[in-house]
């Protein structure tokens, strides 16, 4: 069975939101709200600053807390990939799954439903990439499945360091963030 | 140094967590409230000296106002709602990993055990009543004649009146995202909360139900506490002091619980230091400190020592000031529990 990951490469990120603008106009987010955002964190004392941009979405983790706190099964892990989605017509707006998400991943759509990044699963199941990925202008996002120990993703993996977002929530978090 | 620079603004997310407003604390204090109301009248049915105006308190009047309290918190619950009309799918499913899912299942659970409480004294609690509506007193025959029925409505009672009140605290405590309520202590605290809160309210209402001339006035009690505060009063003995006993008990308790959630926080990870920071000196402090901790725990305890050694009058002064300090608790646990955040533990 597949288990789609990403893997961004912060080195290349330079933060120009393109990422942000495709995913709103593939998967009409409502003004005033998004799937996904730019962080930046810089580190250290001048001269010796670090500086980390990196574009962030809902991390489809593999122990997803939206999902065992959800009261009614509308948020679920889909068979494919093991992407953690929200059934809008399940979901009564509790807001559980937000205030259990430590990423702040999910807002609640203006029509009641609480709504986060799909890894734009409808595109995936035709064969194409997440809206965000195909857009970037620096290559710097990767999505496939790290179960398939020869696609890019595994590949770079194993090639180069990376970290994933808060791991001591004990989400397992499944966007890697390369070094 | 570490600046951390966020591009995003959602609703109720950004600048900070926010996603339960006033409803959801207003719901966790009726829904403790009613968990003690239950909790109190199960162990009163099963020791019922029918004859004794507090038993019939804790027995009926409980129970009654705890149906519609809980309707209160229902329907504060529902305005929490932002896909209101979706609802019913709470009832679809059963999803054991979700303490919201137990909770909704438990309510359903909730109302006819407190009804079945309420019917058994009826007639006698409320004799006017009973008159009007015959068939009152035919249920409440039936009920105590048959002394099995009795025990298991008194034992339903407790049961699902703990199962309530745990319920309260563990939907806070089983989220792991924020670290000030990732904490197994807040189901016992509470369950203890709503103990002490419905105690203070049974008492309070035994208080205002004695008849006039025995009634003390509030500022009768505030004369008594500075003046005469070491002379007992006689007339008070006629107030059973039972239920000013069990909620000097469970503030006890309360208070040690409160004590256990913090050192469990504070000899945790930085990200639980942290949290616990908000109550202990942050931006919560204030009023953890003065309307939970102070006016909501210490000083009922104090007057209510104080009454019960016969040194001033029974009043409904601190039935009023833990009533509040629930209240309060819910609210600041709520907003400071969203304001704790393990991003601050970010690369
Ligand atoms: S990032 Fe948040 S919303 Fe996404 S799967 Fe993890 S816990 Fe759920
Ligand atoms: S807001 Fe919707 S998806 Fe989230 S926990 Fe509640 S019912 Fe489930």
């Amino acid at each position: 069975m597949a288990r789609y990951i990403m893997v961004i490469d912060t080195r290349r990120c330079v933060g120009c939101m393109d990422c942000v603008v495709a995913c709103k106009t593939e998967n009409n987010i409502p003004e005033g709200y998004t799937r996904d955002w730019i962080t930046e964190t810089v580190c250290g004392e001048f001269p010796t600053v670090g500086l980390e941009i990196r574009t962030e979405r809902c991390n489809q983790c593999a122990n997803p807390p939206c999902v065992s706190c959800c009261p009614t099964g509308a948020s679920h892990v889909h068979e494919r990939g093991g992407v953690v989605l929200v059934n809008k017509d399940e979901c009564i707006g509790c807001k559980a799954c937000l205030a259990a998400c430590p990423y702040d991943a999910r807002f609640i759509h203006p029509d009641g439903y609480a709504d986060k990044c799909t890894f734009c699963i409808h595109r995936v199941e035709k064969g194409l990439d997440p809206a965000c990925v195909s857009v970037c202008p620096t290559h710097c996002m990767h999505f496939g499945d790290a179960d398939d120990p020869l696609s890019e993703v595994s590949r770079l993996l194993t090639s180069r360091p990376q970290h994933t977002l808060l791991p001591e929530a004990g989400t397992k978090p499944r966007i890697y963030y390369l070094t | 140094m570490t600046e951390f620079t966020l591009y995003r603004h959602n609703p109720l997310l950004d600048p900070a967590v926010h996603v339960w407003g006033w409803e959801i604390p207003v719901y966790l204090f009726l829904g403790g409230l009613v968990a003690g109301l239950m909790i109190i009248a199960g162990v009163r049915l099963l020791i019922m000296r029918p004859t004794a105006r507090q038993a019939l308190v804790c027995c009926t009047v409980g129970p009654l106002i705890g149906l519609v309290l809980l309707s209160a918190g229902m329907f504060a619950l529902f305005l929490d709602l932002s896909h209101k009309f979706y609802v019913w799918r709470l009832y679809l499913a059963f999803e054991p990993t979700s303490p919201m899912s137990w909770g909704a299942w438990i309510l359903l659970f909730v109302y006819p055990a407190l009804l079945a409480n309420a019917l058994t004294h009826l007639p006698e609690a409320i004799p006017a009543l009973a008159k009007r509506v015959p068939v009152l007193v035919t249920i409440s025959d039936y009920i105590l004649a048959r002394p099995r029925i009795v025990v298991g409505i008194g034992l339903a009672n407790m049961a699902i009146g703990v199962a309530l009140g745990i319920y309260t605290g563990v939907l806070l405590g089983a989220m792991g995202a924020r670290p000030l309520w990732n904490s197994a202590v807040l189901g016992p605290l509470f369950l203890f909360s709503g103990l002490s809160t419905a105690a203070a309210l049974l008492h309070g209402i035994l208080v205002l139900t004695t008849p006039d001339d025995e009634r003390p006035q509030f500022a009768d009690f505030l004369l008594s506490m500075v003046a005469r505060w070491s002379q007992a009063r006689p007339l008070d003995t006629r107030i059973a002091p039972t239920l000013a006993q069990a909620d000097n008990s469970f503030l006890t308790i309360e208070l040690g619980l409160l004590g256990f959630l913090l050192i469990g926080h504070l000899t945790s990870t930085a990200v639980h230091q942290q949290a616990a920071g908000l109550l202990l000196t942050g931006p919560y402090a204030a009023v953890f400190w003065v309307f939970v901790v102070g006016l909501g725990i210490l000083v009922p305890l104090v007057i209510q020592h104080l009454e019960l050694l016969h040194r001033i009058r029974h009043t409904i002064a601190p039935s009023l000031l833990v009533l509040s300090g629930g209240l309060v608790l819910r609210f600041v646990l709520v907003a400071a529990g969203q304001a704790s955040h393990w991003a601050t533990a970010l690369p």
